[in-house]
């Protein structure tokens, strides 16, 4: 995060996630469930110059400090993102997202008839990471690589 | 002890090599007593449970006779109408408790990754006998053992399979098995149930893999792999009507076939091999569905930590 940032729209307390591919804001919003019910005062930077990326986006939440879960489903979208956590405007802690071997309950499994998709076993979909680049996912019940992970993440 | 005491085994992939090459091993000691001719008692006072929740003849009788002939005992069902599942109980608790009566559960149950729930649920080892279209590991090492037994070794030879490649998941754990000990494998089928893409990538790494002529699949194959059209996969009828019948193995193809080619087929069978087939030389199939019964003792055996040496 460099400093003509804070400038444009400083922060007091939140979380800045910064390094997103550009194009993947308001995706990411949806995954991390800002939606119109939210509090919280969000400001989106879309299609921002970067040396790293070309372009990249950036959001910033405020009063709203991410846990891990949610960085995790950052990850499946934006592998380099990084994660910025503001207090009394200093960045107190800086997070690379980092996807974990397993994820539960973030991914569904595409195959309609996977136990993990009956309603009546009450349970979580649960997901095997195989490769991050190129990123391959298999469900940990049914064996069944998932096409399009980033399609299939419950929200 | 064999490392596989104590082992969930829920697909084929779960073992090496060695390890399948122990299970057929141990099953050849095991053949005079799957006949009723010695008799031992490796496995008295244990218990397995054999949890069914959809229809099977051989698989479960076969375990139910593997279990008995080692001198244990079985308790369990055999459809899911009767258990507490019909009132709503989830497979995850029906499994726990499961695993406090029993000393090992066999499950079969229509859903994709039933098995591996379980094995995550129960404190017991879980061996699955088929979770929906997806893995049925020991009809594949009975299918291991019929080829070994029929050619002495499973290197070097050619398996065509022919039929629903698609929803049989006997041919998904045995192209996964065949691919392991470089086998070269041949498909024939309806051109809407081929092979999913899953395990012809697998395959590819490890095997030559091709679909073939059904003709060409005959007179190359030294073991002829055949297996039906499975109506209660399909997600809808007019699928299932559409392959329904569309292939059948008779005498009159067997013509070009090599003089040593076996036919096998994990049964039941319908009308995708004739029965004027039954009594010419190919036909092993009944044969190999008795052999279930010494490679279903050798895994309870190893599982369970009976006397392996024998």
């Amino acid at each position: 995060m460099d400093n003509e940032h804070f400038k444009v729209t400083p922060i007091k307390n939140g979380t800045v996630i910064d390094h997103i591919p550009a194009g993947n804001a308001f995706r990411i919003l949806k995954i991390i469930g800002i939606d119109e019910d939210c509090k919280s005062t969000v400001s989106i930077l879309i299609n921002v110059p970067s040396r790293q990326l070309g372009s990249k986006d950036i959001i910033k939440i405020e009063d709203r400090e991410l846990d891990d879960n949610e960085l995790n489903k950052i990850a499946l979208m934006a592998s380099d993102a990084t994660i910025n956590i503001i207090r009394d405007k200093n960045v107190y802690e800086k997070k690379k997202v980092s996807l974990p071997d397993e994820l539960t309950g973030i991914i569904r499994c595409q195959n309609t008839n996977c136990i993990s998709n009956k309603k009546d076993e009450k349970m979580l979909p649960h997901i095997i990471v195989e490769t991050r680049s190129p990123l391959r996912v298999k469900c940990h019940y049914c064996d069944r690589t998932i096409i399009n992970p980033q399609d299939a993440i419950l929200f | 002890m064999s490392n596989l005491f104590n082992r969930d085994i829920i697909s084929i992939k779960d073992l090496s090599s060695g390890d399948i090459d122990l299970i057929l091993s141990e099953s050849e000691k095991l053949i005079d007593v799957a006949e009723g001719n010695r008799k031992l008692n490796y496995l008295s006072g244990r218990i397995l449970a054999t949890a069914f929740f959809e229809p099977s003849t051989r698989t479960r009788l076969s375990f139910e006779t593997a279990m008995h002939r080692l001198g244990g005992s079985v308790i369990g069902f055999a459809e899911s109408k009767s258990t507490s599942t019909s009132k709503g109980e989830t497979l995850a608790d029906t499994i726990r408790v499961l695993s406090t009566y029993s000393d090992a559960i066999v499950i079969r149950h229509p859903n994709e990754g039933s098995a591996r729930l379980a094995a995550d649920y129960s404190d017991k080892p879980v061996i699955n006998a088929g979770d929906g279209a997806s893995q049925h590991p020991t009809q594949t090492l009975l299918d291991l053992f019929t080829i070994k037994r029929e050619f002495g070794k499973l290197e070097n030879l050619k398996v065509g399979i022919i039929g629903d490649l698609k929803y049989g998941r006997t041919v998904h754990s045995l192209s996964y098995a065949l691919s392991m000990f470089g086998i070269e494998i041949l498909l024939s089928s309806p051109s809407s149930l081929t092979m999913p893409p899953d395990v012809m990538e697998y395959c590819k790494t490890k095997t030559k893999i091709n679909d073939v002529k059904l003709d060409y699949l005959i007179e190359e194959a030294d073991v002829v792999y055949v297996t039906r059209i499975q109506k209660e996969r399909f997600p809808d009828e007019e699928e299932y009507q559409s392959v329904s019948g569309s292939y059948k193995i008779t005498r009159s193809h067997l013509i070009k076939a090599k003089s040593h080619m076996i036919i096998m087929h994990p049964l039941p069978r319908v009308d995708e091999i004739s029965t004027d087939v039954d009594n010419t030389l190919h036909a092993r199939y009944f044969r190999q569905s008795f052999y279930g019964v010494p490679v279903r003792m050798a895994i309870l055996n190893i599982v369970l930590g009976g006397d392996v040496d024998g």
